[in-house]
């Protein structure tokens, strides 16, 4: 069975793909809800990770791997701010409800 | 069968069902703990691509850390559900379109592109671990400092948003203490003195 050999770049690639399509919809289905907005972006920070890695693999270098080092502390750096944010927007308005956030309508 | 084929195809459907449950899940608490099943499942496929320091950093900071924060959060936090979900059936449509064009699309470039050619023979490296620091330490210290600035940054920004005083506490405030004038605590008032009925 020819695509049981040993995984490929393109393999890999097109895992990440997989990854990046599935939280690109959930932002789109769950434009509600606050906190699954920010997992859907660690969602997508994961799949582009899992692209520079298997980039550095495949083709020797190492510069990937440094990259996704400093990708994993601003993606810490981002979660916590955000994740302060929603809490302090929790305690104003009282709910997670996107469209609750309509302060600066005219 | 290749055991590294076997090993590449159960993680990656783990992982794109955990992905796939974790925007799909109605409660908060358990697409993060679908997330939590993503990250480790992707740590296993880095250790596959010999990448072992950042499957391990990985689990540490963003599923030790990161995750537990959003369970603290989700779980802190009182929210009703019923409402949010209302209109998830009517994007369903939407969402699936763009998520099957966009992976139709990234499929199309990888695959088409010809990337398969360039494809260095795979060297041994001394240990994962001591290459990336090398490379951290000399090529990229710059980026590394100012990443822990960017850290540090994060910290302040998350207290200073968050941090309220606790109401209850009682505490000495010596300025206040020493600024006080005696016209602050003592008033002379002038009465007459009662005579007492006799």
């Amino acid at each position: 069975m020819a695509f049981l050999t040993a995984p490929t770049l393109a393999h890999y690639l097109i895992l990440g793909a997989i990854l990046f399509a599935i939280s690109m919809a959930g932002i789109f289905l769950n434009r509600k809800n606050v906190i699954i907005l920010l997992m859907a972006i660690e969602l997508m920070l994961l799949a582009v990770n899992l692209n520079f890695i298997s980039f550095s693999y495949y083709l020797g270098d190492m510069a990937g791997q440094v990259f996704v080092f400093f990708i994993l502390t601003v993606a810490a750096a981002e979660s916590a701010i955000g994740l302060a944010i929603l809490v302090l927007l929790f305690r104003r308005v009282g709910s997670i409800d996107v469209d609750d956030l309509d302060k600066l309508k005219g | 069968m290749n055991f590294e084929a076997a090993l590449f195809y159960f993680f990656a459907a783990i992982l794109i069902f955990a992905a796939l449950r974790v925007v799909t899940a109605r409660n908060p608490v358990h697409a993060a703990l679908w997330l939590v099943l993503a990250f480790f499942t992707a740590a296993a496929i880095w250790l596959l691509l010999r990448a072992e320091f950042l499957a391990i950093v990985l689990v540490l900071v963003y599923v030790g850390a990161v995750m537990v924060l959003f369970l603290f959060v989700v779980m802190m936090l009182d929210v009703n559900f019923d409402n949010l979900r209302q209109d998830f059936r009517s994007y369903i449509p939407v969402g699936a379109t763009v998520g099957l064009l966009v992976l139709l699309e990234m499929t199309l470039v990888l695959v088409g592109g010809g990337l398969g050619k360039r494809t260095v023979a795979v060297v041994a490296q001394p240990s994962n671990t001591k290459a990336l620091g090398r490379l951290l330490y000399v090529d990229y210290v710059y980026p590394f400092e100012i990443a822990a600035v960017i850290l540090l940054v994060a910290i302040i920004a998350a207290i200073a948003l968050t941090w309220r005083p606790r109401k209850d506490s009682r505490y000495q405030n010596p300025s206040e203490q020493v600024k006080v004038r005696r016209a602050d605590r003592v008033r002379l008032i002038k009465m007459t003195a009662e005579k007492p009925d006799s």
